[in-house]
């Protein structure tokens, strides 16, 4: 339809000029010019980094160009592959410009992540040194081992209860400081503080709180066990006594993530418009149920989304595990911890590998949720 | 008010509806109550940072609050014994270096993706918008391996180099790349949340006046958007600074390339029970994160969510 319009349209009446075709050198020296410009990029940017090899220039000088580089570069190559887009007659243009546009994101993603994934998929079915297949043999281990079952166990509680408590609190504190006269801002920084510090620091803040010694081995310096003794009670080793100290390690991560969840939600509510909640309330609705009836369903999509990054983040818990507890001593495994440990330490590849994949199956059901959601999202807007 | 002669339900409707909005002392009890109990961590750390290494390691940081103003309580020593164990200065600077270009790479990247999963049509837009949100679960040091080998040898099946040697080890090339990637699924998810959720009239109307999508993406979305990306830009910053094992990995832990958190991990790793120097150690590293946080922290207050343009 459309195409015999447009070879209609030259021969036209109507006495507007026929379109004056651009002259063919004009043409060309754009697409030489839109090729030449990334490829000049190109070099001009492995040049720098050559520069940035070489140790013996300036540190600062090297910093500085670093930055311009890394900052600038990406934003230039979107710039140059749009420009060739441009380039291509309409039809074929608007096909391939969505891929320019998540191009990179999926470039950077294959290289970064996806392969590494199936490579671990790969190694999975294969032996401690990733050289002859063993078929199930690592999967079938991950399903009977002690401590595999013990940290499957353990991981199902962070991922139930970091996420119940983090969200929980975050969306108390959230509706709460949203009503404060003076000081909100204030308050909210101070809960978001903990996302700030590294995790180093987060280890030395916590071990401090924990720190336990038992009688004859000097006083006690952690505040927990200050409280026990203040209180008549011994001093309580808090990070090995089963279960509880599983406990004890989601504190710190409800402590260090909770700000993240309160400060999204925070926004969430910001934005729904006040006539609403003051219209329920004329009409004698109670605080709880402005709360239940509509702060919580306008703000769902933004719950679902703070959830689901808790529950990824508590499915790939390792660091504080690791560093604040021993794990296999005191009960504390949990699943990421078991992977790194396999492939780092105890040295068999292909557990290791089989570890990782039953994580990211683990996540499906998460991922589908979402994208139902989604669905949803672009439906209504 | 119960005494008052007229219907008890009006007075609570009236005042209810002239100061919908602020809270009573409940309220501020319960907020004052969690401040100060996610406070006490923090604090715990910073008194024992000013306090002398003999008394560190005999009594609690708590016990300063019976005689606060003794001298003998006090001192700065720990500070100057962290930052002398340490050479912070070049770390300072690779940790700037790595930092600043980590964490607009994968923002820029994300954006532009995420405006394309939300308003572009294209085949394969929610296989691959869940393949992205999929990697997100990925723990990042199971990619480490096989990426190191990537960067020093690249990759070929058979014969075949379908990945080139780079050489990218050691560089700050190599780093931002690995950051990027470790970032871009929970930067393109977030992004792709909060551009997906704008009014699609605006777009639609900016179409009909002749604007191309690179246009429509520059002008009017990354500027409706810069609450969010303000937001993230927060978010990754502080990853990329107190993130450890990535830097380790791909730059090294040589005192001319390490950066700020390796400098600290070793100072801790040297000395694990010196309390006084650990503490104090904890608090440098703190500092830029901290403050990059306060300065910006109004971004934060409004960003990284749905809904940004109400109605």
């Amino acid at each position: 339809m459309s195409s015999t319009a447009e070879e209609v349209r030259p021969a036209g009446v109507g006495g507007s000029p026929p379109p004056e075709a651009p002259a063919l050198w004009l043409y060309l020296l754009r697409v030489v010019g839109a090729l030449a410009i990334p490829i000049v990029a190109f070099f001009l940017l492995w040049g720098t980094f050559d520069f940035l090899r070489d140790a013996d220039a300036n540190r600062f000088l090297v910093v500085g160009v670093a930055i311009l580089v890394g900052v600038g570069g990406v934003f230039f190559l979107f710039w140059a592959m749009n420009r060739v887009v441009d380039l291509l007659p309409e039809r074929y243009g608007e096909r391939v410009r969505p891929y320019v546009f998540v191009g990179p994101c999926l470039v950077v993603l294959s290289v970064f992540l996806v392969y590494p994934v199936i490579n671990t998929i790969l190694v999975s079915f294969r032996d401690a040194r990733s050289e002859a297949l063993v078929g199930l043999d690592n999967y079938r281990f991950v399903f009977t081992d002690e401590d595999m079952l013990r940290a499957i166990r353990n991981t199902a509680g962070w991922i139930i209860l970091v996420p119940l408590v983090a969200v929980s609190i975050g969306l108390a504190f959230a509706t709460l400081a949203d009503r404060l006269r003076h000081g909100e801002a204030v308050a909210k920084s101070l809960i978001f503080l903990p996302m700030a510090i590294s995790f180093v620091g987060a280890a030395v803040v916590w071990r401090l709180i924990y720190s336990f010694r038992p009688e004859g081995f000097g006083s006690n310096i952690g505040l927990l066990n200050g409280i026990m003794l203040g209180l008549g009670n011994e001093p309580v080793p808090w990070l090995q006594k089963e279960p509880w100290n599983n406990l004890m390690l989601m504190v710190i991560m409800v402590w260090m993530q909770t700000g993240f969840a309160m400060v999204v939600l925070s926004a969430a509510i910001k934005s729904i418009p006040d006539e609403i909640i003051e219209a329920a309330r004329i009409d004698g609705a109670s605080e709880l149920q402005v709360f239940r009836r509509i702060i919580v369903p306008s703000i769902l999509p933004t719950i679902v989304v703070v959830t689901t990054y808790m529950v990824i983040n508590a499915m790939k818990v390792f660091d504080i595990v690791y560093v604040i507890g021993s794990p296999e001593a005191s009960g504390t495994v949990v699943i990421a911890e078991r992977m790194i440990d396999w492939f780092f330490i105890s040295g068999h590849d292909g557990r290791g590998a089989a570890i990782a994949v039953v994580l990211f199956l683990a996540v499906i059901p998460v991922m589908f949720w979402n994208v139902r959601r989604f669905r949803e999202q672009e439906a209504i807007r | 008010m119960s005494t008052a002669p007229i219907p008890a339900p009006v007075i609570p409707e009236v005042r209810g509806a002239g100061e919908v909005r602020t809270g009573g002392w409940f309220t501020r009890l319960t907020i004052s109550a969690i401040v100060l109990l996610w406070l006490i961590p923090t604090i715990g750390v910073l008194i024992t940072s000013f306090r002398p290494e003999a008394v560190v390691a005999d009594t609690g940081w708590w016990t300063v609050f019976a005689h606060p103003f003794r001298a003998a309580e006090w001192t700065l020593e720990n500070y100057r014994g962290a930052l002398d164990a340490g050479g912070f200065g070049n770390a300072f600077m690779n940790s700037l270096a790595v930092a600043l270009p980590a964490t607009v790479i994968p923002i820029t990247i994300a954006a532009f993706a995420a405006y394309a999963f939300s308003w572009m049509e294209f085949r394969g837009r929610y296989v691959l918008f869940v393949l992205v949100v999929g990697l997100m679960v990925v723990p990042l040091q199971m990619a480490l391996i096989p990426i190191l080998r990537l960067y020093t040898g690249g990759a070929s099946i058979g014969t075949l180099q379908v990945f080139p040697d780079l050489d990218l080890n050691g560089t700050f090339l190599g780093v931002w790349l690995a950051h990027a990637g470790f970032g871009l699924p929970l930067a393109t998810y977030l992004l792709r949340n909060y551009i997906g959720s704008l009014p699609s009239s605006i777009i639609e109307s900016a179409k009909m006046d002749g604007a191309d999508h690179f246009t429509i993406f520059l002008r009017l979305v990354v500027p409706l958007s810069v609450p969010a990306l303000a937001a993230f830009t927060i978010f990754q910053f502080l990853w990329v600074w107190n993130d450890l094992l990535v830097a380790l990995v791909f730059l090294g832990g040589t005192r001319e390339t390490r950066v700020l958190t390796l400098a600290l991990a070793e100072l801790v790793g040297g000395r694990g029970e010196s309390w006084h120097l650990l503490t104090a150690a904890a608090f440098i590293s703190m500092a830029l994160p901290l403050l990059v946080f306060f300065a910006l922290q109004k971004y934060f207050v409004r960003g990284l969510t749905a809904g940004s343009v109400k109605g």
